[in-house]
């Protein structure tokens, strides 16, 4: 058995974020780190090996700077690595992403006992859509939102959170499951982890690697193969700081109502 | 010369940094001030192999580096000095010397406890009567058969009262001085052993630090560290080991100081000025700064050296007389930048500066480290 984890390096976009003039993300000047989300997913991953003895393969699309944080990845437990990285991939939007994705994806192999686990949507775009798309392009059942993961045989039983409640699902596996922070809490790397990752299989697939997948065509890949065009992306205004009033007294009520009214919001 | 850190040590370097910040920090203030041991920290570093950092996986180690295992100990400093000496009084004095000294049997029985965190260890040295002048041990063990029978008591025992494996010294043969001196190794359930009463101190308060009773403490003959007669020297030998580690938890103090201090100057206004916009300001931080980075140097050149099987007593000795002084110097300063806001408890430079004040103290006194400095210059 083997789980396959999705992971992407994005930048912090907790402090300020940067844009540069055309509109595009200022990588450059921000700190990069592990998708938030896809790190509940890697421990999902590594809590189901430590239950099962499962793989733990962990494979992100991104320039090969992207390998510190894979060796991160390892050095929290995962057991070898995959960074698919070419300059055929640049530019790929969702669709593009998980089309390149799932044909490496294809290359590791999904056998019948597998688990393919992805984070719900990365800091950066937050579509959530590149988890979804590999399922429907591998062919496999996809499980989203997952808060809570119990696996019996070949049964998984997971726990959806939604806006409106829960929704409990069985699933068999092969399947993918897209993971969110309510799931767990991540670990850190370890000590002994950090030392040994350097020694990790690591492997680069290239565009020569999965040419050959009949997923990856020049017109569906990179920039070309993108449907989506990004008309615009800017920084959100900052909000100022908001004003709390403490009390359910009639006097703390009709302050409120007061200040509401001075806006014209009632 | 090289001043680079390797990619695991910079790896390591951040995980420490997290781990800090996130589980040691917000706990710092309550510890001290409820003298109380933060064994829910401990907890969490063993698992993630923080108290093993630099012995080898075959004995349950993590597979690190001496510096490694001294940066563990700055960045744990730099937000609170009990836990990182917690980490080096296990690690220098109780592992080290049952890893260096130690028979195979001894290591595969101790070691992957220790090592794992599963046990805490703690070191004998000190007595009553005998603090810097260490070969005035009063603690005797006499063969009897099959045992030692240890009589005597040590005080001031970091770990002492959560520690469950102890490296203890005591007089084999008193006629013989310093080479009457041996090391055992013992455990909290050997009958006759018991600790004391935990010491009140002025800072690093949430560590324990109590004393060692032993009457008629029976220890197994295959305890014995070392060959009898060998105690002083691998008192002597741990010790250069564990002033890496203080010599580091000074280090985090001094710059966990200076980063507060730079927080704060930063906001404090006066004057209708940042105090930061003050040369004085400046000045005191870029002194502050550049003693805390050449205490730096030094404790990561002898933690290299130790590493790399060179000779290091000076090193060691000289990282902690200047890292220790250097941060009492640099805590006490960050509190006078403070002002009255400084000497209350609501900010951590009060606590940093009573937690500094031990590393000029306990394993070697400044003068101590003064001694071996000199004797290795050959100066008498």
């Amino acid at each position: 058995m083997k789980i396959i984890v999705c992971v992407k390096q994005v930048p912090d976009t907790s402090g300020k974020v940067a844009v540069n003039p055309d509109g595009t993300l200022n990588r450059a000047s921000m700190a990069a780190i592990t998708n938030p989300d896809d790190l509940n997913a890697v421990e999902a991953a590594l809590t189901l090996k430590e239950q099962t003895g499962a793989e733990v393969v962990i494979v992100s699309m991104g320039p090969p700077p992207a390998e510190a944080m894979l060796r991160e990845i390892l050095a929290r437990g995962a057991d070898r690595a995959v960074l698919v990285s070419g300059r055929e991939f640049g530019g790929s939007d969702t669709y593009a992403t998980s089309q390149i994705l799932a044909a490496a994806i294809n290359k590791i192999g999904v056998e019948d006992d597998d688990i393919v686990m992805c984070g719900r949507q990365a800091i950066d775009g937050d579509t959530a859509q590149v988890g979804p798309q590999i399922a429907e392009k591998l062919g496999l059942p996809q499980v989203s939102y997952a808060a809570d993961i119990k696996k019996e045989g070949d049964t998984l039983t997971i726990k959806r959170m939604l806006e409106d409640g829960y929704m409990t699902i069985k699933v068999k596996t092969p399947c993918l499951i897209t993971c969110i922070k309510e799931l767990n809490v991540p670990r850190y790397m370890s000590v002994g982890g950090i030392f040994e990752c350097y020694s990790k299989p690591y492997e680069v697939f290239d565009y020569n690697t999965l040419k050959d997948d009949p997923l990856i065509d020049p017109a569906t890949i990179g920039l070309k193969g993108s449907p989506t065009n990004i008309l615009t992306s800017f920084t959100p205004p900052q909000k100022g700081a908001g004003m709390m009033l403490e009390g359910a007294d009639k006097e703390t009520c009709e302050k409120l109502a007061g200040i509401l009214a001075a806006k014209h919001m009632i | 010369m090289d001043f680079h850190l390797t990619r695991e040590q910079e790896m390591v370097r951040k995980m420490y940094r997290e781990f800090a910040e996130t589980e040691v920090k917000p706990l710092a203030e309550e510890i001290d001030e409820e003298e109380r041991f933060p064994m829910e920290t401990v907890e969490k570093m063993a698992k993630l192999g923080m108290m093993g950092i630099y012995f080898p996986k075959q004995y349950g180690g993590a597979g690190g580096d001496v510096l490694s295992y001294a940066m563990c100990v700055e960045e744990l400093a730099k937000v609170c000095g009990t836990t990182a000496v917690i980490v080096s009084a296990h690690t220098s004095l109780c592992c080290a010397p049952i890893f260096e000294h130690g028979t195979e049997e001894q290591k595969m029985k101790y070691l992957p406890d220790l090592l794992s965190g599963k046990k805490i260890g703690a070191f004998g040295l000190t007595e009553p009567n005998a603090g810097t002048d260490a070969s005035g041990q009063q603690t005797t063990a006499v063969l009897d058969g099959d045992h030692y029978v240890l009589n005597g008591s040590k005080c001031f025992i970091t770990n002492g009262n959560v520690a469950d494996t102890f490296v203890v010294f005591a007089m084999t043969d008193p006629k013989l001085g310093n080479h009457g001196i041996s090391a055992f190794i013992v455990e909290k359930e050997f009958p006759g052993f018991s600790t004391g009463k935990h010491e009140k101190k002025m800072g690093i308060r949430g560590s324990s630090t109590c004393d060692l009773i032993f009457e008629d403490c029976i220890v197994p003959k295959e305890n014995l560290l070392g060959k009898e007669g060998q105690g002083f020297k691998i008192a002597m030998m741990t010790l250069d080991g564990g002033r890496i580690g203080i010599a580091a938890q000074a280090l985090g103090l001094g710059e966990g100081a200076v980063n507060e201090a730079i927080k704060y100057t930063q906001e404090r206004v006066q004057f209708k000025k940042r105090l930061s916009q003050f040369q004085n300001t400046q000045f005191q931080l870029a002194d502050m700064h550049t003693r805390m980075q050449a205490a730096q140097f030094l404790v990561y050149s002898a933690a290299m050296k130790k590493q790399n099987h060179e000779p290091y007593s000076m090193d060691a000795a000289m990282a902690k007389l200047f890292a220790a002084e250097a941060a009492s110097d640099v805590t006490r300063r960050a509190v006078q930048l403070f002002g009255g806001y400084g000497y209350t408890r609501e900010y951590p430079v009060e606590r940093m500066m009573r937690d500094a004040k031990i590393t000029e103290i306990y394993e070697g006194t400044s003068e101590v480290q003064r001694m071996v400095i000199s004797s290795h210059l050959g100066v008498k």
